[in-house]
């Protein structure tokens, strides 16, 4: 495990842990709790992960626990649900979610909807993890969000962390939930190193699948968003903080279920919601937010529409400027509260 | 009388069986049979042993299960015409021999997966024809309380029913995979149809089973059609035996329970010895069209259906092999087909008199071991919550 002590005059010391290293102890943790979880996937194993996430796994664990499997995600991922049918607790790492694609019919068909068929007879608990979302430079093919596709189905969990206390706790939650969880990382995110507490570095740190955090309060807009882009809304926040401008930052964690309670107790206080992501507008995210915002009692709290801050609706460009302007900057964010609130 | 024959029987059964010179002396009561056993290999020096040993009680036990599949898929059949059954309907008669077969050479503990030609497996692995019908009825008293249908029913060490050609495959191997991890000594039997043959996830499967040696046995039950469309308008091999390539294989005849349970015997023997996944290919039948919807008569003839049902049907040919072998009377089957009628027409009433589930089952196991959730209904107003499973 690596982190980087920073200390303070006072000789308060914080301890810092890079989202990598934060989902690489809650795997590690989740191995030595109980020898029925093992991890599967491309390069996962004598590689250390295609991203290092699962570095020092094999080395520890072994080949029966750490298995790299040939390029083949559908046998791979039916392989996976078969052995969760049978009493392992497997993670199944798809080194993008672009690759999902190939073994979709195994995550919904075989996967999510395997315990109702059954009528309760057949859990299915297992864990599909990998990067989410846009990278840089990586091209149209590899950089499509998942979120709204895998949070369509009954029968999943979908959940998105953000930073590092999201990655160990969610994920452990993931293993240990006995149903198919889709847990979506994002690359870029696997190098920041975030503060980590006392408590989110205890073995048994788990956050409850399902639930919101309020990053950042505040009284005049809401925005709601998931992964990376939770960033960008706190730095955005800070940016309007200056202008006397206060946003409430939700930090949505769960896609499904959704934390719809704290996202209608923002807005009865704010009257206005802004939501933010880095996925296409169609049917995405921010859309569902829209229309649960509109069936529910925040509805006559809100003093102007819904405002969506999403990709923008193309396939991904590669060069730089053009990437640059395909996903939600802080200018944009900026600007959509803005108008949200007709300042 | 028929106590001191049952006394006599068990005696020559032991002679037989403790001093075989003693066998000719009993020829015209002799209980066991030896029949042989055709078997193509790949991959393999050797196969099964080309004689196989049926024991009266095996014989009856055959017949009874192959007979009940028989009349339930016929009685599911008569359900769906009334359209008491609906929506999908994929029945097995004409292919008993392969279900009876291959659960009499494996052990209870070990599991079994296929696709969605499925009521004789789940059967075979324990669940009553009562709760099979009701299930293909839609009832509350059906084995996945109505939730499932004809393609989703479930068991223990029975991974169903599954509606996607060819996903079940490597679902089988990870139960294999979960088998080798646990070393618990049991293997996986995943079964597909010559149509999923030539699914790409089943490459994927034999390639990463063969690689870690997982325990399953890869079965290939080829009816000639997938569908309506003829093995040899599907696949440019229909050498489905050898389909594994550096997987071993072997082909015999799915008609002939005996074969099917000395193959499948063999089969999985090499499995649990350590020696990696093997292919069995099956060459069997089915009456019926593809499902209730197809009557089956476009893509093959008529004459073609009569003539296996007149010379290959798996039922008669173990009838006759009893009956010309004196390891039962005439009666005696009769008397048991009677059950089996019985048995079959007594589910059917439970199947059409049991209630529907209640609505209340609508959100219920969508989730296991969790807290509830809501669960939006057809409006915005219709706010349901789900009931996990424990």
């Amino acid at each position: 495990m690596s982190f980087l002590r920073g200390s303070f005059i006072d000789a308060l010391v914080v301890l810092q842990m890079m989202v990598r290293d934060a989902l690489n102890q809650a795997m590690d943790e989740e191995l030595e709790r109980d020898e029925r979880v093992f991890l599967l996937g491309e390069e996962v194993a004598q590689y250390d992960g295609a991203y290092k996430v699962s570095r020092g796994l094999w080395k520890k664990y072994g080949d029966q626990r750490i298995i790299d499997t040939p390029i083949s995600e559908m046998g791979f991922t039916g392989i996976a649900v078969g052995a969760a049918f049978a009493g392992l607790r497997p993670i199944c790492e798809f080194m993008t979610f672009n690759f999902s694609m190939q073994a979709i019919d195994q995550v919904i068909n075989s996967a999510a909807k395997t315990c109702y068929m059954s009528a309760g007879f057949q859990a299915v608990p297992i864990v599909f993890r990998g990067p989410n979302g846009s990278s840089a430079g990586v091209a149209a093919q590899h950089s499509q969000c998942f979120a709204a596709w895998y949070a369509h189905c009954p029968g999943l969990k979908v959940v998105s962390p953000w930073n590092s206390e999201d990655a160990k706790g969610l994920l452990k939650a993931a293993i240990r939930d006995d149903n198919p969880v889709v847990f979506m990382e994002n690359e870029l995110m696997y190098g920041v190193p975030f503060e980590m507490s006392e408590e989110a570095l205890s073995k048994d740190f788990v956050l409850p699948i399902g639930k919101a955090k309020i990053e950042r309060p505040g009284n005049h807009v809401t925005l709601v968003s998931h992964s990376r882009c939770v960033g960008h809304c706190l730095d955005a926040a800070a940016v309007l903080a200056k202008e006397g401008i206060e946003c409430e930052v939700i930090n949505l964690r769960s896609i499904r279920p959704m934390d719809t309670d704290a996202i209608e107790a923002s807005v009865m206080k704010t009257n206005h919601l802004v939501t933010v992501e880095g996925g296409w507008p169609q049917f995405g995210v921010g859309a569902e937010i829209c229309a649960k915002i509109m069936e529910g009692p925040a509805f006559n709290y809100l003093d102007a529409p819904v405002t969506r801050v999403t990709g923008v609706d193309i396939p991904m460009p590669y060069a730089k400027i053009l990437e640059d302007n395909s996903v939600p900057q802080i200018k944009d964010i900026i600007f959509s509260i803005k108008k949200t609130l007709n300042v | 009388m028929s106590v001191l024959i049952e006394y006599f029987l068990n005696i020559t059964d032991l002679v037989s069986h403790e001093l075989p010179h003693f066998e000719g002396l009993f020829s015209r009561r002799s209980l066991r049979r030896c029949v042989s056993l055709h078997c193509d290999l790949h991959g393999l020096e050797e196969g099964p042993a080309d004689t196989a040993v049926l024991t009266r009680d095996q014989g009856l036990s055959y017949y009874r299960c192959m007979q009940t599949i028989r009349r339930m898929e016929l009685k599911a059949d008569q359900l769906y015409k009334q359209k008491i059954i609906r929506g999908f309907c994929h029945l097995y008669d004409g292919q008993e021999a392969c279900a009876a077969g291959i659960e009499a050479g494996i052990e209870r503990t070990d599991h079994v997966i296929t696709a969605y030609r499925a009521h004789a497996f789940t059967y075979t692995r324990g669940v009553s024809v009562r709760e099979i019908l009701a299930e293909l009825t839609g009832r509350q008293g059906g084995v996945a309380k109505g939730k499932g249908g004809s393609m989703h029913m479930y068991a223990p060490h029975f991974y169903g029913g599954n509606g996607i050609v060819g996903a079940q495959v490597p679902l089988g191997a990870g139960i294999a995979l979960a088998c080798q991890y646990q070393g618990n000594g049991q293997i996986c039997v995943a079964l597909y149809g010559d149509g999923a043959a030539n699914q790409g996830q089943l490459f994927e499967t034999y390639n990463m089973a063969a690689l870690w040696k997982l325990p399953c046995v890869f079965v290939c039950e080829n009816n000639r059609y997938g569908m309506g469309t003829s093995v040899e308008r599907a696949a440019a091999s229909t050498d489905y035996y050898k389909r594994g390539d550096f997987i071993p294989g072997l082909r015999v005849d799915g008609m002939d329970v005996l074969c099917v349970r000395e193959a499948t015997k063999f089969a999985a023997d090499h499995c649990r010895s350590g020696k990696g996944p093997i292919l069995m290919e099956l060459q069997t039948y089915r009456y019926h069209g593809h499902s209730m919807s197809d009557p089956g008569v476009s893509y093959r003839t008529r004459e073609e259906v009569q003539e296996v049902r007149s010379k290959n049907d798996p039922i008669s040919l173990l009838k006759e092999r009893m009956l010309s072998n004196n390891m039962a009377s005439a009666e005696e089957l009769k008397e048991i087909d009677g059950e089996i009628r019985k048995e079959v027409d007594d589910a059917a009433q439970f199947a059409t008199s049991d209630p529907e589930p209640p609505l209340d089952d609508l959100c219920k196991y969508i989730y296991h071991n969790s807290p509830p959730v809501q669960v939006r209904g057809t409006n915005p107003w219709a706010k349901l919550q789900s009931v996990s499973s424990s």
